[in-house]
């Protein structure tokens, strides 16, 4: 009937205004990325400079940029590691249906925090607590905005862990304990190894999130260019470099142009890990 | 039993029926709604405010360090003049021109002159940028309070921010290294900084670029190696929390503490006019606000806002 064919159009549509308009993102970035690659060549972006407003030359490397969006995120990652699949565990294996209860929201509630808020709580609680643990002169180092990060990133690594953790057919588990193992060796030996591809994936989605993290890195990594490897230095990420300085081009110029090359990495990094990790998921899900 | 299942089969599909029919409506009568409201908010406006009587809308972007300045004179001028309604942003003196550019402000407050690829870009874009000059302002080089460090020629001033010198014992201090402050590349005073104080050269990569003026002072306030810049206003109001340098032009010259007289007299060695730029010159409610600003009242608002007045 034509009503039944009209309402699966109308959803068809529906459904794919999501792949168009994640298209049309790609296609208006890569337009101004191209027209940056016609003024200035590859070799221009290998610099180890990112110097965009200058009386004497324009650099525009993006390597200080890029490894200090890594370096964040992967410090992130690792801090956030441990926290977030001891809790997954807790949740899924351990907790009784009331901890669970209370738990879950609240760590749902983590992802609700506007990032802004908690780069304020950072700049203004965290950066100093840092300082005078480790005895710095400034609290405003790439530590700081992992810690602030791996906060952000612990909710999604939590919640899909979880579910990954919660997938795993009962009958391993009942096995296991059959034969005598205990329940802490059933946890790390049988559940956690068959949920592994669950929790890789949960990582690697709350990886996505923390290198696209803006707000909160700019106001406590302070947002000094340069190639490090030292979390107790300051760096600038890509998002920082986006937001600090987007405002302020002239539109159409080169620095307005570097910035979309920029935003056009991070965004195919992003959109990487999410569509790796939405296959691990998809895959594992299946199997 | 045969008769049971087919009874229920046949009530399955009806309700089935019925349900699709429901959703079927509520589908369209929310599609219907959506095309309704962005036909509505399609519907130009143009006609309704141009009357006369409705208010008038003024927007002002730009500078950073003249932000509580302009929100101030706004405020007054809103008072005065009751059918004006006025916005104020900051973003940076570049934010506020390129805004100007691409015709998305009346009026762009910056800290600095505007540059000749700015004016040439805008003349390509059709807009001819007309400068008043409606303040002055010195910039205050800012240490912790516990900084034994109290006078700096602009000579060492240089050598910090372009990475030459990398220790406070090389200035006097103890046996530490520098945390160098700055504003972002967006900044005015940024780019004011570098033309006059770092005589065109580039910042040294191991400064840090904070997001705006109360994060220097709040680093500079809490970490005892750190050094910035920020305005005169902003020195003074941060009064207890950060310590001002006096500023020697050169190895022979007076030491000189930033204040609103020693700005105003040329004295004090970094110092700068604030401008307030325009599409053309300035006409009807422009030019009334601007014509406030430069007036005795906006100029007493100028010294109470900590600036210095231009006359």
């Amino acid at each position: 009937m034509w009503k039944d064919r009209l309402i699966k159009a109308i959803f068809f549509w529906a459904a794919s205004t999501s792949i168009l308009v994640v298209a049309c993102i790609f296609f208006f970035m890569g337009k101004e990325t191209v027209q940056f690659f016609q003024e200035k060549g590859f070799s221009d972006l290998w610099e180890i400079r990112w110097v965009p407003v200058s009386f004497q030359k324009q650099l525009f490397g993006i390597l200080p940029l890029v490894t200090g969006s890594l370096l964040v995120t992967i410090l992130a990652t690792l801090i956030a590691l441990p926290f977030s699949i001891c809790g997954a565990v807790y949740i899924s294996e351990v907790a009784g249906k009331t901890e669970r209860e209370i738990l879950k929201p609240f760590i749902e509630l983590l992802t609700g925090i506007p990032s802004v808020v908690i780069g304020f709580f950072g700049l203004v609680v965290l950066a100093p607590l840092v300082k005078n643990t480790f005895n710095l002169p400034t609290g405003q180092i790439a530590l700081t905005g992992a810690l602030l990060l791996a906060l952000m990133a612990v909710p999604t690594i939590v919640s899909i862990s979880e579910d990954a953790l919660r997938s795993v057919p009962r009958s391993y588990k009942e096995v296991s304990l059959a034969i005598g193992a205990s329940k802490l060796q059933t946890i790390l030996r049988v559940t956690i190894p068959a949920a592994l591809p669950g929790i890789i994936a949960a990582v690697m989605l709350g990886m996505g999130r923390v290198i696209g993290e803006t707000m909160a890195v700019m106001m406590v990594t302070g947002n000094s260019a340069i190639i490090t490897a030292s979390p107790f230095e300051s760096v600038r990420t890509m998002t920082a470099t986006i937001a600090a300085e987007m405002g302020e081009v002239p539109f159409g110029s080169l620095h307005y142009r570097a910035l979309f090359v920029v935003g056009f990495v991070l965004l195919v990094a992003t959109f990487i890990l999410n569509m790796v990790a939405q296959r691990v998921l998809k895959k594992y899900r299946m199997a | 039993m045969y008769l049971f299942f087919f009874s229920t089969k046949f009530y399955d599909l009806e309700k089935e029926l019925i349900v699709r029919k429901i959703q079927l409506i509520h589908l369209l009568s929310a599609f219907s709604a959506l095309i309704i409201s962005i036909a509505l908010l399609s519907v130009p406006r143009d006609g309704v405010s141009a009357k006369e009587t409705e208010k008038k809308y003024l927007t002002v972007k730009g500078s950073d360090t003249m932000v509580h300045l302009v929100s101030a004179w706004a405020e007054d001028f809103m008072k005065v003049h009751p059918d004006v309604e006025i916005s104020v942003t900051g973003g940076g003196s570049g934010t506020g021109i390129a805004a100007l550019i691409n015709r998305t402000t009346d009026i762009c407050a910056s800290s600095r002159n505007i540059k000749q690829e700015e004016i040439d870009l805008g003349k390509q874009k059709g807009v001819n940028s007309e400068e008043t000059k409606v303040a002055l302002d010195g910039i205050a080089v800012i240490v912790n309070p516990s900084n034994s460090v109290s006078v700096l020629t602009l000579e060492q001033v240089r050598k910090i921010y372009t990475g030459e010198y990398g220790n406070w014992s090389q200035v006097g201090g103890p046996r530490q290294d520098f945390i160098i402050l700055s504003r972002e590349s967006s900044s005015g005073t940024y780019v004011f900084f570098q033309e006059h104080v770092l005589e065109k050269k580039d910042y040294t990569p191991r400064a840090r670029l904070m997001p705006a003026t109360s994060a220097i002072i709040q680093t500079v306030s809490a970490d005892k190696s750190s050094i910035g810049y920020v305005g005169l206003g902003y020195a003074l109001e941060a009064q207890g929390k950060v310590k001002m340098l006096s500023i020697k032009a050169n190895d022979a010259a007076k030491a000189v503490l930033p204040s609103e007289s020693v700005v105003k007299s040329g004295e004090y060695s970094i110092s700068r006019p604030l401008f307030l730029y325009t599409n053309g010159a300035p006409t009807g409610t422009v030019k009334e606000f601007i014509d406030f600003c430069l007036g005795k009242q906006g100029q007493e608002i100028v010294r109470q806002a900590g600036y210095v007045t231009i006359n």
